[in-house]
């Protein structure tokens, strides 16, 4: 065995052992280095792209002409407010909530359990059927529902059988979400959407809740609360930031979507189509520029009164 | 001990697969007693306490609380409180919402219950703390949250899980004072278990040992250190010297196992002792008020604790150790 005599090995000589001395003496220059790539990228390539995108908005497209004002003016945002365009917004939010919300209901328990129950091959188990979704083309996944959704597909056949045929044509009756078949109605549009975003709610709930020791839980219990008490009083409110983490994901997702309400749903425009069709078709860059800034207002919206309501306090 | 005893298991056992975690315990625990848990980790002590509690549901056998059967009782519908090792406070809640979590469950009015969180924080010696955050306190000081927590709904049963493990000595001493002051003026009985053998003797009426699921031993402190039912309580409780059958009998004429305290032995120099009772000192620690020595006998190695100073051996750590018959506590086979 060879011992090192000397107190303090001498100076490095490689130039890689240098450089890692270098920085071992400069902290701040390697938190620079870490930071750098991501900085790039998010300050240049998307703030930037983001502040251009913003400055479109406040342009206005000349009518006769189709041509682009690069004037300042708010008009943009007043053919926002116009009953047509308000809807395809309005419609847009109200499928985020119901997505965001249902997603958080259905997600929950299989966090919870995953999060308290799971050990070992069972949480290995847990992590790849959350996640295999994600392995596979979405443009598949999606092609694949509107087969499942379809009048003749596998749904509508095997309420058929059972003998509940009737559910489904009630469900499809229902004013405002129903439509022909599963495939061509908001309520098809919502299923899809859930399964697509599902797992972006589970990760971070679960993730929450995996941070919840068991021993608080006991002591609510300790302390008199049944289980649904000790549910609402402590579970709930530590695991809010890991919800309020996945809603984002699921809102904004949702909010930006164009391919899913295209193919399955009763046609009518999300915003994420009416971006496509102004950018595109129509060549309004305002008008797109304006309907993208909505998705971005409403998240910062929610996320305030997300922060005022407390479902950060236990971050 | 009163004819109804505030805690009674009777052929209580807990079994983790193939894990003993208790095996037939039997225990009753008086109202109004400070009673310990000892027992090395992984002993079956937490499980003991957490089946008091309710957290976990005995595999066999009988849990009573104040005479009433609470096997199948679920912890909420128990007047037993707990005190958690690691605190257990709700981080999303000030400590004054903490402490009076219990009466918020009972819907108690918010200013009667910002006066009865006050009175608790008040008797643990936290007055003014109750707007804080948990995480703005010491360890010393959530360690009193935790206890006003569990003491303002006054329960028949307080349970305390290794409540001063992560404390450092100088806090541990003082809340140990406290604990026995804070008992004795609630009148509530107190379990707490703990692996701290001098913590369970100085606070203790009774102590339960316990070793690898089973209670081996329950009786008042002095009782189990002077008197242990078996080799394991005797190193345990006080690290007593344990004495092989064939060792007894070469000096005491008796073939039994046996212990013997380290500061019931004399360390002196090697005269004409009896040969068996000469040997080397391996080991001097100097604790203080008295100096360990560590002595190698033949076989068999010995601790002595003596006045500090009283005795030096020489260079060549020849000594003979010394100690009267009455000393040697006699004892059946290793358990």
């Amino acid at each position: 065995m060879s011992v090192a005599t000397e107190i303090i090995a001498p100076p490095p000589q490689s130039a890689a052992a240098r450089l890692a001395d270098g920085l071992w003496r400069r902290p701040g220059l390697v938190v620079a280095l870490l930071l750098a790539p991501a900085l790039l990228w998010l300050a240049v390539v998307y703030l930037g792209s983001l502040a251009t995108l913003l400055r479109q908005s406040f342009f206005s497209l000349e009518e006769f002409s189709g041509l682009v004002v690069e004037d300042y003016t708010l008009s943009t945002y007043a053919e926002l407010l116009q009953p047509s365009n308000f809807e395809i917004i309005k419609r847009t939010v109200l499928m985020a909530a119901a997505v965001s919300v249902a997603s958080a209901i259905v997600g929950f328990p299989i966090a919870y359990v995953a999060a308290r129950y799971a050990r070992g091959a069972w949480k290995a188990a847990f992590y790849i059927a959350v996640m295999l979704p994600l392995w596979s083309s979405y443009l598949v996944k999606v092609y694949a529902w509107k087969l499942i959704l379809a009048r003749e597909g596998i749904l509508t056949w095997t309420f058929g059988k059972l003998g509940l045929g009737f559910v489904l044509d009630g469900l499809l009756a229902l004013p405002g979400v129903g439509g022909g078949s599963l495939s061509t109605s908001y309520i098809g549009t919502f299923l899809v959407f859930l399964y697509i975003w599902l797992p972006y709610m589970i990760l971070p709930t679960q993730a929450a809740l995996e941070r919840v020791p068991g021993s608080l839980i006991n002591a609510s219990s300790d302390l008199g609360a049944t289980p649904w008490a000790t549910f609402r009083h402590v579970i709930l409110p530590l695991a809010a930031p890991g919800i309020v983490a996945g809603s984002i994901f699921t809102f904004s997702l949702t909010l930006g979507d164009y391919i899913i309400p295209q193919v399955i749903g009763s046609g009518r425009y999300f915003i994420g189509q009416a971006v496509y069709v102004q950018q595109g078709t129509a060549g309004n860059i305002p008008l797109a520029a304006a309907f993208t800034v909505v998705p971005i207002v409403i998240m910062g919206v929610y996320l305030a009164v997300a922060r005022k309501l407390g479902a950060f306090d236990a971050l | 001990m009163s004819e109804r005893p505030a805690v009674s298991l009777s052929r209580v056992s807990r079994h983790f697969g193939l894990t003993r975690a208790m095996d037939e315990v039997d225990l009753e625990i008086a109202e109004g007693e400070f009673f310990a848990m000892l027992g090395p980790s992984g002993s079956g002590k937490t499980t003991c306490l957490r089946v008091i509690a309710g957290f976990e549901q005995p595999t066999s056998g009988e849990v009573r609380i104040f005479g009433e059967n609470a096997t199948g009782v679920p912890p909420y519908r128990r007047n037993v409180n707990t005190v958690f090792q690691d605190y257990a406070l709700f981080p999303h809640m000030n400590v004054a919402d903490n402490v009076a979590y219990s009466l918020m469950l009972r819907k108690v009015p918010k200013a009667e219950r910002a006066r009865q969180a006050e009175e608790a924080l008040e008797m643990v010696r936290l007055p003014g703390y109750g707007a804080r955050r948990p995480a703005e306190l010491s360890g010393g000081q959530r360690q009193r949250v935790a206890l006003a927590r569990a003491i303002i709904n006054r329960p028949k049963v307080l349970l305390l899980d290794e409540p001063l493990g992560a404390l450092d000595l100088k806090l541990r001493e003082n809340m140990q004072e406290e604990l026995k002051s804070l008992q004795r003026r609630l009148g509530i009985t107190f379990v707490f278990v703990t692996h701290d053998q001098s913590e369970a003797l100085s606070m203790a009426d009774r102590i339960a040992v316990f070793n690898a699921g089973k209670v081996i031993q329950v009786g008042a402190p002095e009782e189990v250190y002077r008197r242990p039912a078996s080799p394991f309580v005797a190193d345990f409780v006080g690290s007593s010297n344990i004495l092989p059958p064939d060792f007894v009998e070469a000096v005491a004429g008796e073939k039994r196992w046996a212990s013997l305290r380290p500061e019931q032995v004399r360390v002196t120099e090697p005269g004409d002792a009896n040969p068996r009772l000469v040997g080397r000192v391996t080991a001097q620690s100097y604790l203080g008020a008295t100096t360990r020595f560590a002595v190698a006998l033949d076989g068999i190695a010995l601790h002595a604790i003596v006045p500090a100073g009283s005795f030096q051996p020489a260079d060549d750590g020849r000594v003979a150790i010394a100690f009267d018959r009455s000393a040697l506590h006699f004892m059946d086979g290793p358990a």
